[in-house]
């Protein structure tokens, strides 16, 4: 057991990975020579070479295509989209060909394509580099869809997508690079597809997944003190979702408010809310609430940046007025 | 036309057969849409049957295959047998792609046929991935992509062109110049219209040849091939040819003029090659009735083959959206 | 028609390119169709002479309609001519299995509905039986588990308090809606006892002490049997409209302990002796104040007979018990001057009146009821 930041963990599973497997490289915008614009693959091009971490042109689209091509080749490559932001340029690609080629070959292709992309708003980048948009991509059957909130996750789901026949994306929160956590290095791989309670409870379900685990758990510690117990459940993987472990939470505590940095309007929350009803429709003593982003492209200035995206009082403030509503 | 020091017989005689078994099951495929047996779109490769014959000569089994939407021909001169295609049109259980594609996208990874692609430039990054997967794993083959005009405006052209280039892929891009994107002429969307001059800019040496000669096509292809075998990266070889049909059956052809089309037709690369042939005694009037007869046997077989073919069980709706652990 | 483009299924034809006579060469155009596409040409398939044309220029048919007939030269490799699209494999619905949200055992499957709709009636979703799928409590079932009065303890036992305060409530909201949605009218009769009260006498000295007649048993039969005259006021108010019904539950009114009422049945009013709704009567009140009763008796009743007399109330005008449509009060018996032939005597009497839903019945035929049970009362031999 050792503690490592997020990033470290990521790039001690590619070293792992690629250091085992042959078939294993990467490839992606400025991941050799620049180390990685989050720093994840920094030293791998030194330790690898070229011919396994390719830097690549401004291609997004046929680069994503080319590691499809390479996948269905008997490669194993993880391909590193710089963000989600710009990943609406491969987007043709991961619809139309990652996620189709298998069904639409009537079976006789896979595609076990690993894609990287840092996520999330919070640093001030501004309308066009804050996207949340995992929960589109959640959307899409033919493909699996992760967020690792915690390190040991980062470390895990980059093992788990290596080893997956199917096409993987990793959502990596971009305030979580530098973030510690306890990593097990001989681990093996974690399970896509299984939520984690990370704090049990019994008052409400807090539900969420990446980047907003860490202000979900203060606004559990912050309701404590009042004597809400709050469990927090990290879904982990969007694609396919660990209903059962949802339900069972809300089972449990007849209460639900799922944190979610994406926009509120179609939101992946608005996916959970759903299956809650559907599934835990007699466990609920109140409407499932959602704590989403404001529906506005993000803006600069930091106080508005803050009042769009979900924060720890907004949490609080949900749960509470969930239980004096409907307590 | 160009004359060749020297025709094998044999090798001609096959070249044609192909190309009938092509225009054969083109008509038959038009006729079967009509009645109903084929949905969706259709899009027919008469006319073009050289460039998918030639260009397949230069290929062997190991290669890999990327085309489009109108692959017909690609997947027949591939060794697809005609009866999985038609059965795949028919959207039967038993074509190629468990009638799960239909017209557009004929999969059969047996042969390295990787599609049928519907978006218009969408199999380029997937042929560049399959070379770089083969040169990473240091196997010497190529991977032959076939596209249309319309495609080189697509970003991924120029993407596609440019990472094999830059990473010396054996990509073997093959361009069939019909002159028209869908109902738009080449001259209406391309500032430069001279195709393979575009290949300049990636650094990727290239070639235009007359698509309507089979043997011209073959030579050129085969030029092409070695040059990506060796390890020297990508090359780009312009066929131009035409389409006798429409894009597809729903196209009343509003864009180019009857007289246009009746030009093209003089040169149809089976009615010239078939003259050439006669002209050099290498085939009689008998050989030529007994073609024709094989490949309607061929044709008929393939169509008995699709209508006895299966329906896929509705409750196998879900199989294979992602790959089932045994 | 041929289908010629994808989602066609019309066309109109535009122009023949062949003449009857003409010879049909594979490629040739035979017409020219007009498709939301556009014009489109229909090519020969088969060689063979072009016969009769059927549709004319100008004509609009679906596909598969017949446009000319051919006579073919050469067999056809038949394909199947049906332009009919191919039969599509029988798609049965995928039914997806519906699994009934697994609720904790020990939490009530209600709806949000039905769960405020139990508050606001005071009933505990616990007694209540629920017909929702999986056993769930919809907001009918609560309104007819307050309709009955679910005054009804649930199977846990509950601290008694707590169970009045729920009757209160209970009694409470029925009431209002009663008076809100139930539009009453009053009658009232004086009934002369003294033959009832006679024949009592004489009978219970008949009877072991523990068989004996109180007298509300005879007020209460013969509410019954005159039902027979008025059979609309032992009905139930259901789905807009009252429903009679054959048998007759007289529902009575025990007050509890504590306070609090409940007005459970004495199944089958009419068709037993007085012995036996005696018995029934002292049973009820037994099990009412142990909290013994059953759901049934408590949605059973057809109407309610309420007596006040202990109180020494003389008259007693009940509120209807939704969803009955009448509700029998008497007072207490009270010695009264009263004429019997010309003279004027003291008689035990007693006054009887009738709440009634006027939706049901009105004044006339409440009065002739009311006439009845004093009729029935006169003969008490024959209760």
């Amino acid at each position: 057991m050792t503690t490592m930041s997020y990033r470290d963990a990521i790039r001690a599973a590619m070293r792992e990975a690629m250091r085992t497997d042959p078939r294993v490289f990467l490839m992606g915008e400025d991941v050799g020579g620049y180390g990685g614009a989050f720093k994840v693959s920094y030293g791998l091009l030194e330790e690898f070479g070229p011919e396994r971490v390719r830097d690549t042109p401004l291609s997004e689209n046929t680069f994503l295509g080319a590691g499809i091509g390479a996948a269905l080749g008997g490669m194993r490559p993880i391909v590193e989209i710089m963000t989600v932001n710009f990943s609406l340029l491969a987007l043709d690609q991961i619809v139309n060909n990652a996620a189709t080629l298998r069904h639409m070959s009537g079976g006789q292709l896979s595609v076990p394509l690993v894609v990287r992309m840092t996520t999330g708003g919070g640093r001030q980048l501004a309308a066009q580099h804050s996207h949340s948009l995992e929960g589109w991509f959640a959307h899409i059957p033919g493909i699996k869809i992760v967020a690792p909130a915690v390190a040991a996750d980062a470390r895990g789901f980059v093992l788990a997508a290596l080893r997956d026949p199917d096409p993987v994306f990793i959502f990596e929160h971009a305030t979580l690079y530098p973030v510690e956590g306890e990593v097990d290095e001989q681990a093996g791989p974690a399970e896509i597809g299984r939520a984690l309670v990370r704090r049990p409870g019994d008052a409400v379900s807090l539900i969420t997944y990446g980047g907003t685990l860490g202000m979900t758990l203060q606004a559990a510690g912050l309701l404590a003190r009042d004597g809400v117990e709050a469990e927090v459940v990290d879904l982990r993987t969007l694609r396919p979702l660990d209903t059962e472990t949802v339900l069972a939470s809300v089972a449990k505590t007849h209460r639900a408010v799922i944190v979610d940095e994406g926009w509120r309007t179609g939101s992946f929350a608005a996916e959970v809310s759903a299956r809650i009803m559907e599934g835990g429709f007699y466990s609920l003593d109140a409407p499932v609430a959602r704590v989403c982003s404001a529906e506005v492209p993000m803006p600069y200035a930091k106080h508005m940046e803050d009042a769009a995206l979900p924060q720890v009082p907004a949490i609080v403030e949900a749960v509470r007025e969930m239980l004096v509503l409907h307590g | 036309m160009s004359a060749p020091a020297a025709l094998d017989r044999q090798h001609a005689v096959a070249l044609l057969h192909q190309m009938l078994l092509i225009r054969r099951f083109e008509e038959k495929a038009a006729e079967l849409y009509t009645v109903g047996k084929i949905r969706g779109f259709l899009h027919l490769y008469i006319g073009e049957e050289a460039v998918a014959v030639g260009a397949m000569q230069a290929l062997t089994p190991e290669d890999g295959v990327v085309a489009t939407y109108r692959e017909h021909g690609q997947a027949l001169a591939r060794g697809i047998p005609a009866g999985s295609l038609m059965a795949e049109m028919y959207g039967k259980a038993n074509g190629c792609s468990r009638g799960r594609g239909g017209s557009m996208h004929f999969f059969d990874v047996t042969r390295r046929f990787y599609g049928g692609h519907a978006i218009v430039g969408g199999g380029l990054p997937v042929a560049v991935g399959l070379a770089l997967a083969d040169k990473l794993q240091s196997r010497v083959r190529v991977t032959a992509c076939f596209f249309g005009d319309g495609a080189v405006a697509e970003g991924e052209f120029h993407e596609s062109l440019n990472l094999a280039a830059l990473w010396k892929l054996p990509v073997l891009f093959l361009c069939e110049n019909n002159l028209y994107a869908m109902g738009t002429a080449l001259a209406r969307h391309q500032a430069q219209p001279d195709i393979r001059r575009k290949a300049d800019a990636y650094a990727v040496p290239s070639e235009a040849v007359d698509g309507m000669d089979v043997v011209a096509v073959e030579e050129a292809a085969r030029r092409a091939a070695a040059h990506v075998r060796r390890g020297d990266g990508p090359f780009l070889l312009e066929l131009r040819t035409y389409r006798f049909r429409a894009h597809s059956t729903a196209d009343p052809e509003l864009y180019r003029g009857k007289a246009e089309v009746a030009e093209w037709k003089q040169r149809d690369p089976i009615g010239s090659f078939t003259a050439r042939l006669r002209e050099m005694g290498l085939v009689s009037d008998a050989d030529l009735a007994a073609l024709e007869t094989a490949v309607g046997g061929e044709i008929d077989e393939a169509v008995r083959v699709a209508e006895a073919g299966p329906w896929e069980p509705v409750e196998d709706l879900t199989r294979d959206v992602y790959t089932e652990t045994p | 028609m041929p289908i010629l483009t994808a989602d066609m299924s019309a066309g109109t034809l535009v122009e023949w390119r062949k003449q009857p006579g003409d010879a049909l060469t594979r490629g040739d155009t035979i017409a020219v169709v007009e498709t939301d596409k556009g014009l489109i040409d229909i090519e020969v398939f088969t060689p063979g002479v072009l016969e009769k044309i059927i549709v004319q220029p100008g004509a609009t048919v679906p596909t598969g309609a017949v446009l000319a007939i051919v006579r073919e030269t050469t067999p056809a490799a038949a394909p199947g001519r049906a332009a009919a699209p191919p039969p599509a494999p029988v798609v049965a619905p995928v039914r997806r299995a519906v699994t009934p949200a697994a609720a904790p055992s020990d939490r009530v499957r209600i709806s949000p509905l039905a769960r405020k709709r139990a508050i606001e009636l005071g009933i505990d979703p616990g007694s209540v039986r629920g017909t929702g799928p999986g056993g769930s409590i919809r907001r009918e079932d609560v309104e007819q588990a307050a309709a009955a009065r679910a005054v009804a303890p649930a199977e846990k036992p509950r601290a008694p308090l707590d169970r009045q305060a729920r009757a209160r409530q209970a009694i409470g909201a029925a009431m209002a809606r009663s008076k809100r949605e139930i539009p009453h009218y009053y009658l009232a009769t004086t009934i002369d006892m003294h033959r009832a009260m006679t024949w009592l006498a004489e009978e219970n000295l008949k009877r072991p002490v523990p068989d004996r007649l109180l007298y509300g048993v005879l007020l209460i039969k013969a509410v019954a049997l005159a039902l027979r005259d008025v059979p609309e006021l032992n009905a139930v108010w259901r789905g807009g409209e009252p429903v009679r019904s054959e048998a007759v539950h007289v529902g009575v009114a025990i007050s509890l302990r504590g306070g609090g009422l409940v007005a459970p049945a004495l199944h089958d009013t009419a068709g037993k002796s007085l012995g036996d709704l005696m018995r029934g009567f002292r049973d009820l009140v037994q099990r009412a104040r142990s909290g013994g009763l059953r759901s049934s008796e408590l949605s059973d009743p057809t109407i309610t007979v309420t007596s006040l007399g202990e109180q020494g109330v003389e008259s007693a005008f009940g509120i209807i018990f939704p969803p009955q449509v009448a509700i029998v009060g008497f007072g207490k018996i009270v010695e009264r001057p009263w004429v019997v032939d010309g003279q004027v005597v003291a008689r035990p009497v007693v006054t009887a009146t009738l709440s009634a839903d006027h939706r049901v019945s009105d004044g006339h035929r409440g009065g002739l009821f009311l006439a009845a049970v004093d009729r029935l009362l006169q003969e008490p031999g024959r209760l």
